[in-house]
């Protein structure tokens, strides 16, 4: 089976992957997986999802040539796919559209969503009043505080943000509440997740949507560049913005594909978010993939100084490109993505997402080992507004 | 045949229901809940469900959840659940004991090593929440190898469709979860459960148990009149979560006994 033709009809990639949930979602996970496949062959659906795309998302958003920042870190050209210039922010709108668009033929009036970094709530909040749709979007308490900008932006947006207090109060925490409320109110409910992780289809379906990331990309470069780029580096929590740039590149066999999770303190200090790094397969959240768990199976809680990429497992698909070989994955630290984020504001006049920042930090270290002929695109998934509190406190700043 | 299967036998030729309670292992303390086992068979369990303690427990509501944080903080692990199995064991060689859990611990394990880790504890059945059986990928045959029930849920949400596939997988007991939701929500429309057991035993000889908004004798007894088993799960956990310490067996002792006097109601 080729690479691109993957998950097979139960959502499995290899080992990875597949539905592991309670007897209630089983009913609702097939009705979607219905529902998809009807509307992924309807032109109608496709032509709407498009129009809403360019018309109200912006694309397609452009890659740039980073050339000061090139210069400065010596070596490859780095071009940036410039995600954090669409509507509203960053690439989970592409996601949120799709899936509104899913729960609107499905009838659903009420949409749930869990978050991390917030970046996927006020995705969800943006369609839902696009769409008018009520929206209730979990958030982790820990997550809530440090991400007050977003909180506010979805509240304006009229989507009623509930804060998870159980557990390590982060993005795993509000996924389990989310899953709790669609469980409870199914029959009503449309939970649009928020990565191309969770039980089948949703891995297959957020690819799906995010794949116009990559699809851009293969367009975009030759008229840049004439050519394909060398090596694509995209940042992996959950791993949407990721799989989107890397699905289209599979079968470009001269692409290097580059994952990079969060290294927090650093691997050896186990305090960090890099389960394809140091983790191992398990378990979490209707799927299975790569876990960062102990020696009983239980999960461990994540640290990062990004909370879009605090997340103890990662999307099936990017277990499965890991063990093939296909894409490699490395951990970038807080410090590196601090400085790779104070670089891009500086050289090039971009504020870009600290999530977004750990992709930038490892074309940092990867440049200079690359002649000056040879290309790195970055997916620079979204813009840092949301972040500039975290990034004052770490400067000793208050606003 | 399975002590699962023998308790049925022996409860129907005595016209009567089964009652299962559900602690979770290590909860209040590591060192209370082979005593409470205990106090549940003398006030009147037929089986005992025994949660193993998982950090993302999905499926559950805040009760369950809180009681799995406290074990974890006791620091039970799978393992130790096994061995609280095996303690328990030394002194009652018939209550059997179902555990319930997540995928990841068990998968940690290794289904195998598990199963016959599991067996040699003295476990009859296991019901892990998070595999369907369309999942199951012969765990559940591994567990049957191993001697154990393995034990799958059904829900308002199953079509009539999946309960067949469902039901060839299963072994022991059905669990049919009487509400949308997670453990520990309200209010049982008993109708709506009738009329649900009606089509599962259409298909399927296996017994059915119910669980899901049983919190007192009375719904316990509503519950017994159309099933052959009534889990409480929450209502027990809540009852160990607010005891004064030292208070705790006595305290679930009471409320199983009146669980108990409303399944047998059922049967008067």
């Amino acid at each position: 089976m080729k690479l691109t033709d993957l998950p097979d009809s139960r959502g499995h990639f290899g080992p990875y992957g597949g539905i592991f949930v309670a007897e209630t979602l089983m009913a609702a996970l097939d009705e979607l997986r219905v529902e998809y496949e009807k509307a992924r062959q309807d032109p109608a659906f496709k032509a709407e999802f498009e129009y809403e795309l360019k018309h109200y998302v912006g694309r397609p958003s452009p890659v740039y040539h980073a050339k000061r920042l090139s210069e400065q870190y010596g070596g490859a050209q780095i071009f940036l796919k410039r995600e954090d210039l669409i509507h509203p922010g960053a690439h989970k709108i592409n996601n949120t559209i799709g899936q509104a668009l899913l729960a609107r033929r499905m009838g659903k009036k009420r949409v749930i969503a869990e978050t991390g970094a917030g970046q996927h709530g006020v995705a969800s909040a943006t369609v839902a009043a696009r769409y008018g749709m009520e929206c209730v979007v979990y958030m982790g308490a820990e997550d809530v505080i440090r991400q007050a900008p977003n909180v506010f932006r979805m509240k304006l947006l009229g989507a009623t943000v509930v804060p998870v207090s159980s557990g390590s109060k982060t993005l795993k925490d509000a996924l389990n509440e989310a899953m709790r409320d669609w469980v409870t109110n199914v029959e009503s409910t449309f939970y649009i997740l928020g990565t191309a992780a969770g039980p089948h289809p949703y891995p297959m379906l957020v690819r799906d949507f995010q794949c116009v990331i990559g699809r851009e990309c293969i367009t975009q470069m030759p008229e840049l560049t004439g050519r394909q780029p060398d090596v694509v580096i995209a940042c992996v929590g959950g791993g949407s913005n990721a799989i989107g740039i890397f699905h289209p590149y599979i079968p470009f066999e001269g692409v290097r594909l580059i994952g990079v999770e969060a290294g927090g303190s650093g691997i050896a200090s186990g305090r960090h978010a890099a389960p394809l790094s140091a983790g191992t397969p398990g378990v979490l959240h209707g799927f299975r993939s790569y876990l960062m768990q102990d020696e009983n199976g239980q999960i461990i809680e994540t640290h990062s100084v990004s909370a879009g990429l605090d997340y103890p497992g990662v999307g099936p698909e990017h277990s499965y490109l890991k063990d093939a070989g296909r894409a490699e994955y490395v951990a970038i630290n807080d410090d590196d993505a601090l400085a790779a984020f104070h670089d891009l504001c500086r050289y090039e006049g971009i504020i870009p997402a600290l999530e977004s920042s750990h992709a930038v930090a490892h074309a940092k270290k990867l440049a200079p080992t690359l002649g000056r002929d040879q290309i790195i695109l970055v997916n620079l998934s979204g813009r840092g507004d949301k972040d500039i509190d975290t990034v004052a406190k770490l400067s000793g700043i208050t606003l | 045949m399975s002590r699962i299967g023998q308790t049925f036998i022996a409860l129907k030729a005595h016209n009567k229901k089964a009652l299962i309670p559900f602690i979770t292992a290590g909860d209040p303390g590591k060192g209370l809940t082979v005593p409470l086992m205990h106090a549940l068979v003398e006030a009147g369990a037929d089986i005992i469900e025994l949660g193993v303690p998982f950090s993302d427990p999905m499926a559950d509501g805040p009760v369950i959840q809180r009681a799995s944080e406290r074990a974890l903080a006791n620091k039970v692990g799978l393992r130790d659940v096994l061995a609280m199995t095996a303690e328990f064991r030394k002194i009652n060689t018939t209550t059997p004991v179902v555990l319930m859990g997540y995928a990841n611990p068990v998968e940690h394990m290794g289904y195998e090593t598990f199963a016959q880790a599991a067996k040699e504890a003295g476990v009859d059945g296991v019901l892990t929440v998070d595999i369907p059986p369309e999942e199951s990928h012969g765990v559940a045959d591994v567990f049957k190898a191993a001697g154990l029930d393995p034990i799958f849920l059904l829900s308002p949400t199953t079509p009539e469709s999946r309960v067949e596939q469902v039901v060839a997988a299963a072994g022991g007991f059905i669990y049919y979860v009487s509400l949308k939701g997670v453990t520990g929500s309200a209010n049982l429309d008993m109708d709506e459960v009738a009329q649900k057991i009606a089509m599962i035993r259409a298909h399927c000889s296996l017994p059915v148990g119910v669980g899901f908004g049983i919190r007192d004798a009375a719904t316990a007894e509503a519950v017994a009149r159309i099933a052959d088993a009534v889990v409480v799960g929450s209502r027990i956990v809540s009852e160990i979560e607010t005891a004064p310490e030292g208070e705790v067996i006595n305290r679930v002792r009471t409320l199983v006994q009146d669980l108990r006097r409303g399944v047998d109601a059922a049967s008067k």
